[in-house]
């Protein structure tokens, strides 16, 4: 019986927090649109959620070029088709890993850092001190890092990939002898720009919107304790990743038939 | 750091970014090729089609001159219909060119390889190439080979 109960306790509080975090992206929406007219605000979050992250991005991008490169010609070869090596890489970067992976970097160095940021703000009492000076802290604080984070994501899918495909190049053509030229030329054969660039970029930036709204809820929802913060931050990188997954599934299963 | 080195790093990030998209569609992906003009398209019927699909490359005398933009039965003739746009640059293609369904390499992907006849007019929007070649079935073929060996060894 007891079960039971905190089974249904367990739900009520799950669709508690599902309804106010609907309620607080309305409001953060709101408040982006307030915030365009004070654009100094973002090109700082900017800073911080995307060109901070940029050195990891372009580090994974390149060793995940690599190794894909790598482990598909040690496939290819022995069917043959290593001159596909091109195309076998920068498909599965601009389709998949790319927009995944990035988001997945980005849930755990921007949107940890969002969280924790936000979170400490509350828990510091510096956003109640803001409503005291009729600072409304979804505009000053909440939505430019909302903004910020959803501009990032795409651009920063889009520099993973592009290096993720030098670094096949690296190795495909430096270490393994593929030829540069076939390299290009099957990969332009055969993707698409609007197929397989263009999806993948709106995935990112669906992958972007979740991260940032993920870890800007978290932080203005946590308990305004260390202990609240800490957890608020786990929650945001196990729930983002997870919602990143789950989605890019979805996406993959309406996008590529 | 100051307020014009953030600025600017921020708008570098940006530029970066867009720069490292429009590099992936020109450099990895076809819009580069894509965007050549409107391509013209000539329809072929072939018997059967093998493994052809849909965006398989059209070459001529080895050159790709365009590709395969769709395939459908033709519920009359109970054939496929094999839908091929042209880059326009290559308008020139006499009435009388025919087509066939090659394999690239032993196992490579299948693609549409066009003859050119001697006819002085040439193929336009719409039209339809007559002379046409269908895949190779290696099943049809080894059956047919088989079905020789039989029949060479009973006359002997």
């Amino acid at each position: 019986m007891n079960s039971v109960r905190s089974l249904g306790a367990w739900v009520i509080k799950a669709i508690i927090g599902w309804g106010r975090a609907g309620l607080f992206l309305s409001h953060a929406l709101t408040a982006v649109v307030l915030v365009l007219r004070r654009f100094g605000l973002v090109v700082q979050q900017l800073f911080s959620v995307g060109v901070l992250t940029l050195v990891i991005v372009l580090v994974s991008g390149l060793f995940v070029g690599m190794v894909l490169a790598l482990q598909g010609y040690n496939t290819l070869v022995d069917f043959g088709a290593e001159s596909q090596l091109g195309l076998v890489v920068a498909l599965t970067l601009t389709r998949e890993l790319g927009p995944v992976l990035t988001a997945l970097l980005f849930a755990g160095r921007a949107g940890s850092a969002l969280t924790a940021e936000i979170g400490l703000m509350k828990a510091t009492e510096q956003l109640a001190a803001m409503e005291m000076m009729a600072v409304d802290p979804m505009e000053r604080v909440v939505a430019p890092r909302f903004l910020a984070g959803f501009l990032s994501m795409p651009l920063l899918a889009a520099m993973f990939t592009l290096v993720g495909v030098i670094g096949g190049h690296l190795v495909g053509v430096g270490l393994l002898g593929v030829d540069s030229g076939v390299y290009w030329s099957s990969m332009q054969e055969g993707v698409d720009a609007h197929a397989d660039i263009f999806n993948g970029m709106i995935k990112s930036l669906v992958f972007g919107f979740v991260v940032t709204w993920v870890a800007v809820f978290e932080g203005y929802d946590a308990t305004p304790t260390s202990e609240g913060v800490s957890r608020a931050t786990t929650r945001t990188v196990v729930g983002s990743s997870l919602a990143v997954l789950g989605l890019d599934f979805v996406l993959t299963s309406l996008m590529f038939e | 750091m100051n307020r014009g080195a953030l600025e600017l790093t921020v708008g570098l990030f940006v530029l970066a970014g867009i720069g490292a998209l429009a590099l992936l569609a020109f450099k990895v992906g076809n819009l580069s090729a894509a965007n050549s003009g409107e391509s013209y398209r000539i329809s072929a019927r072939f018997d059967n089609i093998g493994g052809l699909t849909v965006k398989a490359p059209v070459t001529l005398a080895g050159v790709r001159i365009g590709r395969v933009s769709n395939i459908s039965i033709d519920r009359k003739y109970y054939s496929a219909l094999v839908e091929l746009s042209i880059e326009p640059k290559y308008d020139n293609l006499p009435v009388d060119t025919s087509a066939s369904i090659l394999t690239a390499g032993l196992l490579g992907a299948q693609y549409v390889g066009l003859d050119p006849g001697g006819e002085e007019t040439f193929l336009a929007n719409g039209d339809r190439i007559e002379i046409t070649q269908s895949a190779v079935v290696l099943e049809h073929l080894i059956g047919q080979l088989l079905f020789n060996r039989a029949e060479g060894g009973g006359g002997s």
